[in-house]
């Protein structure tokens, strides 16, 4: 499998804390790749360092060959790299469907410009629908975001990033926070768009049963190191996992 | 899917340009026909309120859809005012069209050099950033007399418009009261349509996307600093444009129009009107210059009139005379709809 991002000695320290150390992690084309660990493991951080959210302090990002570690935020979305965030980040003032116009807006660089009436862009707002429509929450779409159910923000907020058209996707924790019953459906349908649309996508997620039931390849993350990286199969069964991750009771 | 369902998915409010003209075209012809129903004197001081609500929508623009409070508006509006003073004085030019070119190439030189600063900082460090840049412009007007006049100002007589002057022996005050009227007039109904199409567009889309999330816009890819920047420029240039047209208007400019309350006033026009819509400036400007105009013929304590009035504004309706006239609309609507 081509390697899609990788990381290479990867490091970032908030004082002494060392969030990610030295950290050499690939994701491979197509892949749906689990990052696990307990908190503080250094999982989010990771995923802020490749998403640009804050720069490394040594080490290097390569996304499709190209070294990405110095570039924007919004550069490496041009380049296909795309997130959501475990606090669901939206425009809350704005209606569901300005919220997913407005990632077609910026990715077909038409924010730009001044005096063009959004509202007349007919093929962004049928993008808009379309694309809401996939996400289930077509009948939300003149509702303000901020008004509506946790559940639907999560996946909105994930629609949001999809709007972008990446190639990798980064999902921290797109079912945190929502009720049990929910996390299935939501992961339903993510996965579905994900794998339907050949997006290569990164999950971070504390919930084991989603990982295992969703995800092609498992990375292990501890005290901001990969600890282990395997199939599910093979994470389920690792004895330093066990010990480190899920702790004596489940060993 | 159905064009009824389509429908339904739109969001209702914004989607047509022709409900705007709807509003828009009676309140324009109201406003045409108001020099034939008031006094000269009410008329001139409409023509105030409507400069001053050039210089709102030009706030408003950084306040109510970039989330970025100004208290510096009052350098932006004396940038106009005093570029126009200047062309009278130095390259004695009479021609109101020169003015607003002037103060629009005044204002981006100026708003371009103060935004590249301030537009790196939020809240209360941008607001204060704009005062304490204002107040430089201040002491410059102030200090530097022998330029600008120091206290004493500089007069600026009546300019000709589209290159006809005033004619002779035409009072002065009929002039002000109806062909300079209706000069601003143009300029307000140009200034308020070019505003709209800012707000409505992907750009003004991205704009509101900064104010509510900066983090969330920065990751659909909007350059966050840019976007600022910009807004502060198009800002900056409304409000010069507001203060080209003010001066001669007003005969006369001095240090005063530079100075930091006439920031607060911009302010109070835009909280009046509410910042949270397209046309609560506008008629937050008109309503609280005839709200001055009363208040100091009503008492010599006007300012502290004024200051309750704020107050009362801010706790009683918070959204401004639109915002609360919205509500108020939509109350009614939904006990007629019973």
């Amino acid at each position: 499998m081509t390697a899609l991002l990788q990381t290479t000695k990867l490091t970032k320290h908030f004082g002494d804390t060392h969030a990610v150390d030295k950290v050499d992690f690939t994701i491979g084309e197509g892949e749906v790749l689990a990052l696990i660990g307990s908190n503080g493991a250094g999982k989010t951080s990771l995923v802020n360092l490749c998403s640009g959210l804050y720069p490394p302090d040594s080490g290097t990002i390569h996304f499709r060959g190209e070294d990405i570690t110095k570039q924007t935020v919004q550069n490496r979305i041009s380049s296909g790299i795309a997130r959501s965030f475990q606090v669901v980040n939206l425009f809350d003032d704005l209606t569901v469907l300005d919220n997913v116009a407005l990632s077609i807006f910026s990715r077909e660089k038409m924010t730009r410009r001044l005096f063009t009436l959004a509202d007349r862009q007919e093929a962004v707002w049928t993008e808009a629908r379309d694309i809401l429509r996939q996400f289930g929450l077509e009948v939300k779409s003149d509702q303000r975001a901020g008004g509506i159910a946790q559940g639907e923000r999560k996946l909105l907020d994930v629609a949001v990033s999809y709007a972008l058209k990446p190639q990798l996707l980064f999902l921290d924790e797109p079912t945190s926070g929502v009720s049990t019953r929910e996390k299935a459906p939501i992961m339903d349908v993510i996965s579905s768009i994900v794998r339907s649309q050949r997006i290569t996508a990164v999950v971070i997620e504390h919930d084991m049963d989603i990982i295992f039931k969703y995800s092609d390849r498992i990375v292990v993350m501890h005290q901001g190191v990969v600890l282990a990286s395997g199939s599910p199969e093979e994470i389920r069964n690792n004895e330093t996992v066990k010990d480190a991750v899920f702790g004596p009771t489940h060993a | 899917m159905n064009s009824t369902t389509v429908a339904a998915l739109k969001p209702a409010a914004t989607r047509s340009p022709y409900l705007a003209v709807v509003w828009a075209v009676p309140i324009a012809v109201l406003l045409g026909i108001l020099p034939f129903v008031f006094d000269q004197y009410r008329t001139i001081q409409l023509a105030y309120g409507l400069i001053f609500a050039i210089a709102g929508l030009g706030f408003n623009i950084l306040l109510g859809y970039t989330g970025l409070l100004s208290f510096g508006h009052s350098a932006y509006f004396g940038v106009g005012a005093y570029t126009a003073a200047f062309m009278v004085k130095y390259m004695h030019t009479g021609s109101m069209e020169l003015f607003l070119l002037g103060t629009i190439v005044a204002s981006l030189l100026v708003t371009s050099l103060f935004g590249y600063v301030c537009v790196r900082y939020t809240k209360i460090f941008f607001s204060i950033l704009t005062l304490a840049l204002s107040q430089v412009l201040w002491s410059l007007a102030f200090k530097f007399f022998w330029v600008t006049g120091g206290t004493d100002g500089l007069r600026v007589p009546t300019p000709k418009l589209l290159g006809m002057s005033l004619g002779e022996g035409e009072d002065k005050i009929y002039f002000l009261s109806h062909a300079y009227y209706y000069y601003v007039l143009a300029l307000f109904i140009i200034c308020v349509g070019v505003m709209w199409l800012i707000v409505h567009s992907p750009f003004g889309k991205a704009l509101q996307a900064i104010r509510d999330n900066e983090t969330r816009a920065r990751f659909v890819g909007i350059r966050i600093r840019r976007y600022r920047f910009i807004a502060f420029l198009v800002s900056g240039v409304f409000t010069g444009i507001a203060g080209a047209l003010w001066v001669p208007l007003n005969g006369l400019t001095t240090p005063d129009i530079l100075y930091w309350p006439f920031s607060g006033e911009i302010v109070f026009m835009s909280v009046l009107g509410g910042f949270r819509n397209f046309t609560g400036p506008i008629v937050g400007a008109v309503v609280y210059n005839y709200l001055k105009d009363f208040a100091v013929g009503f008492t010599v304590y006007w300012q502290a009139f004024m200051g309750v009035v704020l107050v009362v504004l801010v706790l009683a309706l918070p959204t401004g005379i639109v915002g609360t006239a919205k509500v108020l609309a939509e109350m009614a609507r939904r006990r007629f709809a019973r």
